[in-house]
């Protein structure tokens, strides 16, 4: 069983982030960077298949700068055998289709029965480049799969929904997206970490894998970003003064009333 | 010159710490409580690596750069001293000394287990009567046949009394040079072997969750394949086996520095008195601005003496320097953590209180702070 892994690097959540509202991106100077969580889970989920079956690979790509070479590293430490890395220029500021499009573009090229992403990225939260990925590669696709089940020649997925779950089948191949409370991602050991350093890493450019740069990039992105600010810092409560439960409760009501304008 | 650390230190900083923050940090506060050792932490310790971090494969090590150990170390005392201490004097304590000196069949013999985190290995240095001053052992081993025996105690020997624990390597007199100083042999001793006996100590004020023994030898008897390396050659492997461990207990200083000062800078931006944080009160600020400082220059020179050690260059003095350095370091930081909490600090809820009582070992443990000054100093020429 070949299992093809997509991985995006995202700023740690627990990194301080400064908004460029000029230029309406994240100044990403400061950040630290990790493989977004839903993504571990993915991995996670890849290697115990692959665990249980004593046999087949499984593959990390990734598109994105030179730092997202860290992410697949990690990936590999975690216990992956090969990863992809497509770092080009021309993909910059492409949205979550030209990031799909990639994807889709060196998938294509690698055999695979399963495709396994996070159901979402911490990031920009998009919940779209899995979707198109395997709408590019004419691929079943299941969302928000908090369990699943092998068969031959499918997969039994139950599906995270409002208020439960849904169980969908579905032939192989085909693409999933793992969401919190699939597994518990393992820790990349400290000899895992030592031996990922001799597995192979491919760095690939668009046209390694025959893309036209005129499809991606921040030219033939579909969604432009126009604005980008912090939550607005909450303000502090307010404390309720009175001599009397009648008065307090008066009071309260007044400010609703007046200053909060709820009631 | 280069600062960044390279992918593979990157990640192992990262992961130890997740590793830290997950499976120590939640047990931490209750093990110190009960002065218990936990085999089963030391287990999963084991499990993702952290033992045999600069040892060879052949013996089931990580074959790490010794910066990475480093860097392993002061990521577990960043959250808790007790498991960094049973890190690091597992690894270069423990490991070390049979990883450098040991021949090849000590090696295969002993090492996997140890490397691979399920068993530990003491090393027995100091005696009631000899501490700073070595020449004051009273340990001997004189030889029988072919066989030697073992007569005398050491105390204050890491992991040496576990349930998990294969052995200790032991230091003894075992003639007089010479010169008229005596001569000193190490000698490798199992648990188990007749006449040895490995006792805890209790009431520790720091460490409590790392374990700590008495040893006695009472006519213990062991093959002379259990000498490690030569015989005469314990003083040296001592001396050079604490250069190493200094560069640990380094780590330990700076990692739990690190720890008490993150505590504290998030303490200060929470908490509030005269209608704002008290970070931004300047008394505590400056305090805070101290502490960054002070641990950017610990983590400088306790690094830079690491590289002089991964590129086979005298580190000596350096490892001395460092031990110094990020030991009291850490003892300034723990002092501004606590008055930074205020009457909270002075509670066993908040962690702080901890890592000011494990840090006052560091001052003592593998050569005193006066016997770093000593090191130093007789390397710059006094």
């Amino acid at each position: 069983m070949n299992i093809i892994v997509l991985v995006k690097q995202v700023p740690d959540t627990e990194s301080l982030l400064e908004v460029d509202t000029a230029n309406a991106t994240v100044n990403t100077q400061n950040v630290k960077w990790i493989i977004n969580p839903y993504d571990e889970y993915a991995i996670e989920e890849a290697l115990q298949i692959k665990e249980a079956k004593g046999a087949g690979s499984v593959t990390v790509v990734a598109v994105g700068p030179d730092r997202s070479e860290q992410a697949l590293r990690t990936a590999l430490a975690m216990g992956a055998d090969t990863a992809v890395l497509v770092n080009d220029a021309a993909a910059e500021g492409s949205d979550a289709l030209g990031i799909a499009k990639v994807l889709a573009g060196v998938i294509k090229e690698m055999p695979y029965d399963l495709v396994i992403a996070g159901v979402r990225a911490v990031d920009d939260d998009g919940y779209q480049v899995p979707a198109a990925v395997a709408e590019y590669l004419e691929l079943p696709l299941v969302t928000a799969v908090i369990k699943q089940e092998l068969g031959e020649g499918k997969i039994t997925c139950h599906q995270l929904v409002e208020g439960g779950s849904l169980v969908v089948e579905a032939p192989l191949p085909m693409l999933f997206t793992a969401q919190k409370g699939l597994n518990e991602p393992r820790y990349a050991s400290l000899p895992n970490i030592m031996k990922a350093k001799k597995k192979p890493l491919e760095k690939k450019r668009l046209a390694d894998i025959g893309l036209d740069a005129a499809l991606v990039g921040t030219g033939s992105a579909k969604v432009a970003i126009s604005a980008l600010a912090l939550p607005p810092e909450r303000k502090g409560g307010k404390m309720v003064t009175g001599d009397t439960p009648e008065a307090l409760a008066a009071e309260l009501v007044r400010l609703l009333k007046e200053e909060a304008e709820v009631l | 010159m280069d600062f960044d650390l390279n992918t593979e230190q990157q990640m192992i900083r990262k992961e130890v710490r997740r590793f830290a923050e997950k499976e120590i940090a939640p047990v931490a506060m209750e093990l110190d409580e009960k002065e218990a050792f936990s085999e089963a932490l030391t287990r999963k310790m084991g499990e993702i690596g952290l033992f045999g971090m600069f040892a060879s494969e052949d013996y089931d090590g990580q074959a790490m750069d010794y910066l990475s150990y480093i860097i392993a170390v002061e990521e577990v005392a960043r959250v808790d001293g007790s498991q960094a201490a049973t890190v690091a004097a597992g690894n270069s304590l423990g490991i070390g000394p049979l990883y450098y000196y040991g021949t090849e069949e000590q090696k295969q013999r002993y090492l996997p287990p140890l490397c691979r985190g399920e068993k530990l290995w003491g090393f027995g240095l100091t005696e009631p009567t000899a501490g700073s001053d070595a020449g004051g052992s009273k340990t001997t081993a004189v030889r029988d046949g072919d066989d030697w025996i073992i007569n005398g105690s050491k105390i204050f020997i890491t992991n040496a009394a576990t349930e998990m624990t294969l052995g200790v390597t032991v230091q003894a007199v075992t003639g007089t040079r010479p010169s008229g100083k005596p001569e000193y042999t190490c000698f490798i001793v199992e648990s188990g072997t007749k006449g040895f006996k490995a006792e805890e100590m209790h009431q520790k004020m720091m460490w409590r969750a790392s374990n700590t023994a008495t040893l006695y030898f009472d006519n213990v008897r062991v093959p002379k394949e259990n000498i490690l390396g030569k015989q005469g050659d314990g003083f040296h492997q001592m001396l050079q086996t604490l250069d190493g461990g200094r560069l640990s207990i380094a780590a330990m200083g700076l990692g739990g520095a690190q720890g008490a000062y993150e505590l504290a800078l998030k303490y200060a931006r929470t908490r509030e008195q005269f209608g704002q944080p008290i970070s931004k009160f300047q008394a505590v600020a400056f305090k805070l601005a101290d502490c960054a400082t002070e641990i950017e220059c610990g983590r400088n020179l306790l690094y830079k003496a690491c590289a002089h050690r991964d590129l086979h260059r005298p580190f000596e003095k350096l490892s001395a320097m460092a031990k110094l350095y990020c030991s009291e370091l850490m003892g300034r930081v723990t002092n501004h953590a606590i008055q930074i909490h205020g009457g909270y600090g002075l509670m066993k809820e908040y962690a702080v209180e901890r890592f000011y009582r494990d840090q006052k070992l560091l001052d003592i443990g593998e050569g005193t702070s006066e016997v770093q000054r000593i090191v130093i100093s007789r390397h710059i020429g006094c």
